[in-house]
């Protein structure tokens, strides 16, 4: 094991060059020439300050809606077919209801799953009519009829949910405008947003926490027909009748901008709608002047203006005592369009810049200290073999960060603890190399015969103990999130190089030494 | 000179038993003092500009409604972290308590860290914390076992859950924070701790090839003798550096190194005192001649 070929020189050392040329390229101050790639390591948000952001989508509330259509299609069906029915109910268990002859029960249990064809709504959803998956599952029991979604058909409804509320919440965070944020889904149901550099998110978790459902209805009067529901009104607290018929939603909105009244210069929001909207909205002002209109988002009325003319131009403007602050937000809101499902704010982790600093001053100063002990240890314990060791160490730290900055890993305070103790553990393996080279002293006499054994028989060891290291590392890197998961992975890779620093560095530099000095190794003093 | 790591065997395979006893005792019946990973909640770490006494946060809190918190220092008389039995995100609070705390000091304040976890993740985050630690032992069982007879790997594994259980229960015992940086420590112990035993293992089953005569006592004696440099050194080693981030690593990483540095040291005596000792009871294979030698 010590003789190395000029092959194997030369590429190690091709690849120290290549490590230490990566590893310096990550400071500022070789950073200046353009001598370096541009391949660093990130800053986790615990050491650079930022806010990183759980979302997750409830989608009860959208399937209980789709069922609410599915329902409204059923009904239509048996009405047309002059099936009586009763007990009809929706709840998130599905659709159930009892027919009143069992004579139709036939006809009914065709006409359902005959509907799921036959339903444009259906292949809206799916894009295809040739699907084959089923989408509804029919439960019948003498006279009782139970209708829900197929698991298919959830999960659909689910991924759907997601991929808007991701484009959403992408579009949401645009307008709001922070430097490289990373948005990405997790799991079925959640979102991560990180915003580095960012010390006050209530912003961003304003905008993100709303559904931004909005809707414009008319007040009750007594004239009404479909009914009415009591909505809270924003502006003063009071309960609202409002009528259940919508004229418009946030869908038919293209643009949303804040601004300032002009006559009482208070902060408002002006909107455009689309073609369709503005002739709906037309239509429905026209007849209804002097009536009061809600503005409602989220379930709750935020304006409830009085419409004095007939809107016709598809723009209008929305005041409801909002600040500044609350018009720029709900612009942003209206622009980005609605979330399909509601969403919450699971999980924060915000870092204050000063922290950050905080940390990085701790890790380095940790990090000097620790190595200057172990460095000492080594010198103390096996001499020149010692500053072998500890070169063979420095290099290791050396290429586990440029090996960081190539992966362009992100590095965290629990990181930087990695890469320390990666220290502690990467000199082991030296350790092991050199106790069993005082084995082999034991019983061979031979240096160059007693070191090459040595190797070798270390070798296995070295593998062994580091492999249940890695094992604990890998599990951590799936358990963990954030900068739990900066640690599993400098841990990992710290193990592995430190494996190559020993086997390479520290194996080519003692064989060179004792090659050329056979007859004095043995003055040394081990110990 | 040759020591005898089994004149005193008894004493400490029952000390080490009343400690894992013990600490299962504590962590059933005392538990954890769940960090706000496990527990859900709100925890604003702030910073003043001068040193502010902690009672006068407390009264600011008092008045301006807040329920259920608690305040702590935090590394120094200027930093202190609030925790707030609020799960659900509220976007402003941290900028309130701010402005609260401003008007009532007359102090500048500034938020060093706002941390929220919800329930419905705090309970997750424990169960994916339990599950690693299960899933870490049967790996490293199943390694050994591929490694090693099974005997040896029972007894390592004895002494790994040994040595997280004792951990977990100082932890326990003394009301230590309890939060997924601990996970990670007792992850990393499961994975480096073991390593001391499987060197001595190795030696003892290379003493068991070259001598299959002499007493097994005598022969883990002699393997514990020949590795004990080795098994002291690296364990130093690796302590040296942790002890550096214990020390000077800051607040938040305080917890994390104390659970390893416990962990490396307790792991190493377990290694020497449980893990090798505890053969003797496993009925250890001792003709190793029909097996064909694989270790180099």
């Amino acid at each position: 094991m010590l003789n190395f070929s000029k092959l194997k020189i030369f590429t190690i050392i091709i690849f120290l060059i290549f490590s230490t040329y990566i590893f310096l390229g990550n400071f500022n101050f070789f950073k200046k020439t353009n001598l370096f790639l541009d391949k660093n390591i990130n800053l986790g948000l615990d050491l650079q300050g930022g806010s990183y952001l759980l979302l997750e989508i409830d989608i009860q509330p959208l399937k209980i809606k789709k069922l609410d259509d599915k329902a409204v299609e059923i009904r239509k069906i048996l009405r047309e077919e002059n099936i009586n029915y009763k007990n009809f109910n929706i709840a998130k268990e599905g659709i159930s209801f009892e027919i009143n002859d069992i004579k139709n029960k036939e006809q009914t249990i065709k006409l359902l799953e005959g509907s799921k064809t036959k339903s444009d709504f259906f292949d809206k959803i799916t894009g295809s009519s040739q699907n084959e998956k089923k989408e509804i599952i029919l439960k019948i029991q003498n006279l009782n009829f139970n209708i829900n979604f197929s698991e298919d058909f959830e999960r659909k409804i689910k991924k759907d949910a997601m991929s808007q509320s991701l484009e959403i919440v992408r579009k949401r965070i645009d307008q709001l405008g922070t430097k490289e944020p990373n948005i990405q889904q997790k799991g079925d149901i959640r979102i991560i947003v990180e915003l580095p550099g960012l010390s006050d998110p209530s912003t961003f978790k304003n905008i993100l926490g709303k559904t931004a459902q909005l809707s414009f209805k008319f007040l009750k009067s007594s004239s009404d027909i479909l009914g009415s529901e009591k909505i809270k009104s924003k502006i003063d607290g009071s309960i609202l009748d409002v009528e259940k018929r919508l004229i418009l939603s946030g869908e038919n909105l293209i643009d949303a901008q804040p601004g300032y009244d002009q006559q009482n210069k208070q902060p408002i929001v002006s909107f455009k709608l689309d073609r369709v909207g503005a002739n709906k909205f037309a239509n429905a002002t026209k007849d209804n002047v002097g009536r009061p209109l809600a503005i409602i988002l989220d379930n709750e009325v935020i304006s409830a203006p009085v419409i004095r003319e007939p809107i016709l131009t598809g723009s209008g403007q929305i005041s409801g005592n909002f600040t500044t602050e609350e018009a720029n937000q709900l612009a942003v809101l209206l622009r980005s369009g609605a979330l399909p499902a509601p969403m919450k704010i699971v999980e924060e982790r915000t870092v204050g810049p000063d922290l950050g600093e905080d940390s990085i001053r701790y890790g380095i100063i940790s990090f000097v200290i620790g190595f200057l002990l172990v460095f000492i240890f080594m010198i103390y314990s096996y001499k020149i073999f010692g500053l072998f060791a500890n070169i063979a160490l420095f290099f290791n730290v050396v290429i586990l960060l440029s090996l960081l900055s190539l992966l362009g890993a992100t590095l965290t305070l629990p990181g930087i603890a990695g890469v320390i103790l990666t220290v502690g553990m990467a000199i082991d393996a030296n350790v092991i190399i050199y106790e069993k080279i005082k084995d082999e002293f034991k019983l061979e006499k031979n240096v160059i015969i007693a070191f090459d054994n040595a190797f070798k028989k270390s070798y296995l060891t070295i593998i062994d103990s580091n492999l249940t290291t890695l094992i604990a590392g890998i599990i951590l890197f799936f358990l963990g999130s954030g900068p739990v998961k900066g640690f599993a992975v400098t841990l990992c890779l710290g193990i592995i190089t430190s494996f190559f620093t020993a086997f390479t560095i520290s194996r080519l530099i003692v064989s060179k030494f004792i090659l050329t000095k056979k007859n004095e190794i043995f003055s040394l003093k081990w110990n | 000179m040759e020591l005898n790591f089994f004149r005193y065997k008894n004493i400490f395979i029952i000390l080490s038993s009343v400690l894992f006893i013990t600490s299962i005792i504590f962590i059933i019946f005392k538990g954890f003092n769940f960090g706000v990973d496990f527990k859900g909640g709100t925890v604003i770490e702030i910073k003043t500009e001068k040193v502010v006494k902690i009672e006068n946060i407390r009264i600011s809190l008092n008045k301006n409604h807040f329920e259920n918190y608690s305040v702590k220092e935090f590394g120094s008389n200027d930093n202190f972290v609030i925790y707030l039995d609020i799960k659900e995100n509220k976007p402003t609070i941290a900028q309130d308590l701010k402005n609260n705390l401003e008007k009532d000091l007359k102090e500048k304040i500034t938020i060093r860290r706002v941390e929220n976890v919800g329930p419905k993740i705090g309970d997750e985050l424990i169960k994916a914390g339990f599950l690693s630690l299960i899933l870490c032992i049967l790996a490293i069982y199943a390694y050994l076992w591929l490694r090693f007879e099974w005997q040896f790997s029972l007894g390592g594994i004895i002494a790994l859950i040994h040595d997280i259980t004792i951990t977990a229960g100082v932890f326990s015992l003394f009301g230590l924070q309890f939060d997924i940086s601990i996970v990670a420590a007792l992850l990393t112990i499961l994975g480096y701790s073991i390593n001391d035993t499987v060197i001595i293992y190795d030696r003892i089953r290379e003493n068991l090839k070259r001598d299959s005569k002499s007493d097994l006592q005598i022969l883990i004696n002699e393997s514990l003798n020949n590795t004990l440099s080795r098994t002291i050194k690296t364990s130093l080693t690796t302590l040296l550096t942790i002890l550096a981030i214990l020390f000077f690593g800051g607040e938040v990483l305080r917890g994390f190194a104390f659970a390893v540095s416990f962990g490396i040291i307790i792991g190493t005596y377990s290694s020497i005192y449980i893990a090798s000792p505890i053969l003797i009871y496993f009925k250890i294979k001792r003709d190793w001649t029909k097996k064909i030698d694989t270790t180099p």
